[in-house]
């Protein structure tokens, strides 16, 4: 076992874990957040992404050991103050989510493009979701709703 | 809470000789489930008890559940699995629909039924095909078409969670699409009475089908940990076991011979409908009937004679997924089309105008299309909205000089909504409507959301009928113990059937406050929740019913295959534009159109939505996702390596309805959740013709295909039409 | 998840030179681990052997880009992201900045080293053509200390490389040599992101009045391990650019290339592709 400390959604954690946990495992099973989903366990899917330090990255390839002194955003990070974030406003109404498996995932992708390319071409939102799968709604939408929050953020 | 772990077997057919536990796992820490275990009969009904919920003496597939293993501490399951040491006496098992057809190996029924879960015949008319029909001919065009497996492949893997009491019996929460089903399974596996077999939905990321018929056995093996633990158990499949072990697409061969008059007119047709169910019978009967009746498509058949059979192999059992057997006979049936029109010498829109059908026709199954159908207008609007004419004429031109050949094709079809005729009745479903205390309208159907907009849609019945905003309904989670039985969530009926029983149990609502002077007839959104609020206060509750009531005009044979077949149909052209790399013979889809009449779009975001979501399916089925069987084992079964398409491989796809409200459907809707997935395959290989002159049969169609036959007659063009050198594929003969 | 993983011991010293000791002192105890993005795979699939892991993530003396007038020295730490958004990779590299760009997703970018890449010795890896073609020399590092090879030395069979027990790659030396050169890079997959590539190429030429003065071509899934395809070159060096060049030099690259039949593709597709995008570069030179 050991003992790592990071920050999680700006919360201060201590976590007891064996050193090769899944961050995803921890998330989810030590911490109850459980917003980052095992789509795949193989990092091709996307729906555990979460990000470190900024870093969009898929939990399910990190050892907890890893993410010492780390600064991590789960997508129940990802609202401010009880309010939907923009891009989360922009997934409900644009119909980028259907099941809404994939889309915690999508929503810290988005994210992470957005905070690189604030106007991003259609070929740039492609690439910057291209590890995130959704089965249901054939992108499009999702693409839309990308445009829009970086319409929103103007 | 403990979790659960399944041991499989390893083998595709064999005789389970021994089992053994390695001892260095500690098994008295473990709940170990066999089939001896189980308390009523060892079956997963839907059609047949044929499937064994363990096995005991035999296996007939690759990753047939054995035993089951309860712990604690999940860690240790996957060793603890491993640690179970079975033998078999192994037995010759077969793959494909040839090995069953042959009958060397029986490895499922007896007598005619041998290798064959189910077997139809549907003839126009009860009219076998006059002989003449065939010596007349101007030309008969012969074709045989192939479809592969394909994974459902929901992002969220099948996972349950159950709890057993010995009073009240069985609870199992889980991603599913039919709650009853899995009561059904339950009742039998337990020997409990449905009350005490009590099923509740829970968030469900994904299902496609692949979430119908599979609950039923992952539900009852946690249900049985559950029992001999005296645990909850939680039974979560990993990608790698959700892959391997659970249900997919059924593989289909199709085999047309078409009587055809010069002037392009079907004179007669006979349809071979062959699909691959697998081990176990599960719905095959059910995706073959939907095959069957699809096979014909859109057009008038004078006659027309379809031979349809369901075969078993040593495969794990195949089951539903969107479209259901559609997919794959319109896949046959529209590269047929195409073939027929180069045969007789027509363009393919020209060979669909001489052949739609149109209101007022009678379908091959001889039902009178009462509701209006254009589908040559709905031709005529793919064709504008894609550009269709100029762009073949643009890449005929462009292409000889080009090493990425372009190419657009299209696919015409229908898809009927509902269960197949008698389906409906025997369903007889049940919706409910009542008030909770805060005088709000609560749905309560078993119809499962699970991304297709099940929960929005209904609440919009619900509010539009009831005069209400829309969030001043609410719709109660599919708990069995608490909601009516409205069917399954499959076959695209949820907005037209059970949308269609909640207008009709909002308007009884609505009828029962009115007549008892809680509301006026011209009440306002407040003065609704004070009438029932009112209500409840005199009454204590408020619940409103409605049954499913049979169209008076809807008859269907289930002996002869015959009448109406469908309450509704929705149309469809949809025409696709590839481009084929010659460098690395990869074909993709670079643009594509979706028209659709589809009766009343009821939440425009949502309708289009599924119509992007069901044609990236079945681009994915026409291009990329090939399931590659190792001696039955799926050894592709990881998402690293079984290619879905990802956000980087998509086109733009433009959707556009049209709407002839059905007199079925709540405010006219007819279903469109499977609609998408039939169209794309046809309409890209078609597209794929047109780009090489090489006409592909067979999907999924992956740029080592392409390459074969590109690089085996380097020189050819058009595939060569001269009876004399097509060989039995194609014959042809002028009258 | 297929593996418990209280049965793996995962140690992080935060410094290259404890890590060494750690190697030397325990060779083949422990498995170096780096962003994870391939081991952490084989760990929830249960195929991960090592149960002993030493972590290399994030070391400041591994993950570095530094350049000097004459060469770019990657540390083996780098990651695919990093390897991206440097300026002088990027300008003058362009064709390794490519095969950063589609090796795995953005969130696999921003985890996966190219140290990782190399060392993990698949055929299929997406760096390795690049760094062929560039002539890369590789400093592997123990207690013992440095030694640099040629990165074409570096593969010796299917999955095996040059690497002692005790040794970590350090870094990878790129010359800045390739000014004038025309470049080329194709990956072919089964779809056009998140792919393990069936076949790969990687080509720069230098021409100059319509003769090839230089060529290097490096190539993945064409052997058991990334090949740089010498026989090949040796057909086009100091030829001129001609219809007979080109068909020779597709000759020269069905024979050089040893594909196999995988899960993945077939020998036969992967051969001729190679050769079509051979071609492709010499035509576009």
């Amino acid at each position: 076992m050991t003992t790592i400390q990071c920050t999680i959604n700006g919360r201060a954690e201590t976590i007891e874990a064996p050193p090769m946990k899944r961050l995803l495992d921890v998330l989810r099973e030590d911490l109850h957040l459980t917003g980052a989903k095992e789509g795949c366990g193989e990092g091709e899917c996307g729906a555990c992404a979460v990000l470190i330090n900024g870093d969009l990255v898929n939990s399910c390839l990190v050892p907890i050991l890893q993410v010492e002194g780390a600064r991590i955003t789960t997508i129940e990070g990802i609202a401010i103050n009880e309010q939907l974030h923009p891009i989360q406003q922009c997934f409900l109404t644009e119909g980028g989510a259907q099941c809404g498996i994939c889309t915690p995932g999508m929503i810290l992708a988005t994210h992470h493009l957005l905070a690189k390319h604030p106007q991003p071409t259609l070929a740039q939102i492609q690439e910057g979701l291209n590890g995130n799968l959704c089965r249901c709604t054939g992108y499009m939408r999702i693409f839309h709703a990308v445009q829009q929050a970086a319409g929103a953020a103007k | 809470m403990w979790f659960g772990a399944t041991v499989r077997s390893t083998i595709p057919r064999g005789r389970i000789t021994s089992i053994a536990f390695d001892p260095s796992i500690p098994w008295h820490e473990f709940t170990i489930v066999t089939a001896a275990d189980i308390p009523g009969e060892n079956t997963i009904v839907h059609l047949a008890k044929d499937h064994p919920c363990l096995a005991s003496t035999h296996v007939n597939h690759v990753e047939e559940p054995i035993l089951l293993l309860a712990h604690p501490d999940k860690a240790v399951l996957p060793a603890a699995a491993a640690a179970v040491r079975i033998t078999y006496e192994e037995l010759p098992a077969i793959y494909t629909i040839e090995e069953s057809e042959k009958k060397e190996q029986i490895i499922w029924g007896e007598g005619e039924h041998t290798n064959t879960f189910k077997t139809y015949l549907m003839q126009k008319d009860r009219q076998p095909i006059p002989e003449e029909i065939w010596q007349t001919a101007d030309f008969i065009v012969e074709g045989e078409y192939r479809t592969g497996a394909q994974e459902q492949l929901y992002i969220e893997n099948n996972g349950v969670i159950a709890e057993y009491n010995p009073e009240t019996g069985v609870t199992v929460r889980g991603s599913m699409q039919c709650p009853y089903y899995l009561v059904h399974a339950l009742e039998l596996v337990f020997d409990l009475p449905a009350e005490k077999c009590r099923v509740i939905q829970t968030e469900t990321g994904g299902a496609f089908g692949g979430k119908e018929d599979f609950p039923s056995v992952i539900g009852s093996h946690a249900a049985l940990l559950a029992m001999k633990s005296g645990h909850p158990v939680k039974l979560c499949y990993d990608r790698g076991e959700d892959m391997a072990a659970t249900t997919k697409r059924h593989p289909s061969r199709t085999r047309h011979r078409t009587a055809v008059s010069k002037d392009g007119k079907l004179l007669a047709g006979e349809i071979d409908f062959a699909i691959d169910g697998g081990a176990y019978m599960t719905l095959s009967p059910v995706v073959l009937s939907r095959g069957t009746i699809h096979a014909p498509g859109p057009y008038h058949w004078p006659y027309l004679t379809v031979r349809a059979k369901a075969v078993a192999t040593n495969i794990p059992p195949h089951g539903a997924f969107r479209g259901f057997g559609a997919p794959q006979s319109i896949f046959a049936l529209e590269r047929h089309m195409d073939k027929i029109a180069k045969v007789v010498g027509l363009t393919p829109e020209e060979l669909r105008r001489r052949n739609f059908l149109s209101t007022g026709d009678r379908t091959a199954t001889g039902q009178i299309l009462k509701d209006p159908v254009d589908m040559q207008q709905l031709l005529t609007r793919a064709l504008e909205e894609s550009n269709y004419h100029a762009k073949r004429v643009q890449f005929d031109r462009e292409n000889p000089t080009s090493t990425i050949r372009r190419g657009i094709g299209f696919a015409t079809f229908f898809h009927g909504a509902g269960f197949t005729g008698s389906g409906e009745r025997r369903l007889n479903s049940l919706v409910a409507i009542e008030l909770t205390p805060e005088g709000q309208p609560s749905i309560l159907v078993s119809s499962t959301e699970f991304g297709q907009g099940t929960n929005t849609i209904l609440c919009q019945v619900a509010a539009q009928t009831l005069r209400l905003a829309y969030d001043q309904v609410v719709i109660a989670q599919p708990d069995t113990r608490h909601v009516p039985n409205s069917g399954p969530t499959v076959a695209s009926r949820t907005a037209m059937v059970v949308g269609k029983l909640v207008e009709r149990a909002a308007q009884s609502l609505c009828s029962t406050l009115v007549a008892g002077d809680y509301l006026k007839h011209d009440y306002s959104p407040e003065e609704f929740r004070q009438g029932a609020l009112n209500y409840l206060r005199q009454h204590g509750h408020l619940r409103a019913e409605a049954r499913y009531e049979s169209p008076g005009d809807i008859f269907w044979d289930d002996e002869t295959y015959s009448g109406e077949a469908y309450p509704a149909y929705a149309w469809a052209a949809y025409v696709a534009e590839v481009a084929v790399d010659t460098t690395t013979y990869a074909a993709t889809v670079t643009n594509f159109h979706a028209i659709q009449e589809v009766g009343k779009v009821l939440h425009p975001v949502l309708a289009a939505g599924q119509i992007e979501g069901g044609v990236a399916q079945g681009i994915g089925y026409a291009l990329y996702e090939k399931c590659l069987w190792h001696n039955g084992h799926l050894a592709n079964n990881q998402m690293t390596n079984y290619i879905m398409p990802t956000s980087a491989d998509l086109p733009p796809i433009h959707v556009s309805f049209e709407e002839v409200p059905s007199p079925h459907g709540a405010f006219g809707a007819k279903g469109i959740g499977e609609l998408p997935m039939d169209g794309p395959a046809p309409a890209i290989l078609n597209a794929i013709e047109h780009a090489t002159g090489i006409a592909f049969n067979e999907i999924p169609l992956i740029p080592e295909d392409i390459f074969e036959r590109m690089t085996r007659t380097p020189d050819a063009g058009t595939e060569d039409l001269n009876p004399a050198v097509a060989g039995p594929i194609f014959s042809e003969t002028i009258a | 998840m297929r593996s418990n993983v209280s049965q793996y011991e995962l140690i992080a010293p935060g410094s290259l030179d404890a890590v060494l000791q750690i190697l030397a002192d325990s060779p083949d105890h422990y498995t170096p681990i780096a962003g994870g993005t391939e081991l952490m795979v084989a760990l929830g699939a249960g195929k991960l052997l090592p149960r002993k892991l030493i972590s290399l993530w994030n070391l400041r003396e591994l993950r570095f880009i530094e350049t000097t007038p004459d060469a770019l020295v990657l540390g083996a730490g780098a990651t695919f992201t990093d390897i991206r958004k440097h300026h002088i990779l990027a300008k003058e590299f362009s064709i390794l900045a490519q095969a950063a760009s589609w090796t795995g997703s953005i969130a696999n970018q921003n985890r996966g080293t190219i140290g990782g890449n190399i060392v993990n010795a698949s055929p299929a890896a997406d760096s390795p053509p690049a760094l062929l073609a560039y002539d890369a020399t590789v400093t592997l590092v123990s207690t013992r200390g440095p030694r640099t090879m040629p990165y074409s030395d570096f593969h010796l069979a299917y999955k095996e490389t040059a690497l002692e027990p005790d040794e970590i790659l350090h870094s990878i030396t790129l010359l800045r040599n390739y000014e004038g050169y025309k470049t080329y890079i194709r990956k072919v997959g089964p779809r056009n992101a998140q792919a393990i590539s069936k076949v790969a190429l990687a080509g720069l030429a230098l021409v100059a009045d319509g003769v090839i003065q230089d060529i290097r071509l490096g190539a993945a899934s064409l052997r058991e391990y990334p090949a740089r395809l010498a026989a090949t070159e040796e057909t086009l060096l100091h030829q001129p650019i001609t219809l007979a060049a080109i068909a020779t030099a597709r000759g020269a690259i069905l024979t050089e290339a040893r594909p196999i039949d995988d899960i993945r593709s077939t020998a036969k597709y992967r051969a001729t592709v190679a050769a079509n995008l051979l071609e492709e570069f010499l035509r576009s030179l």
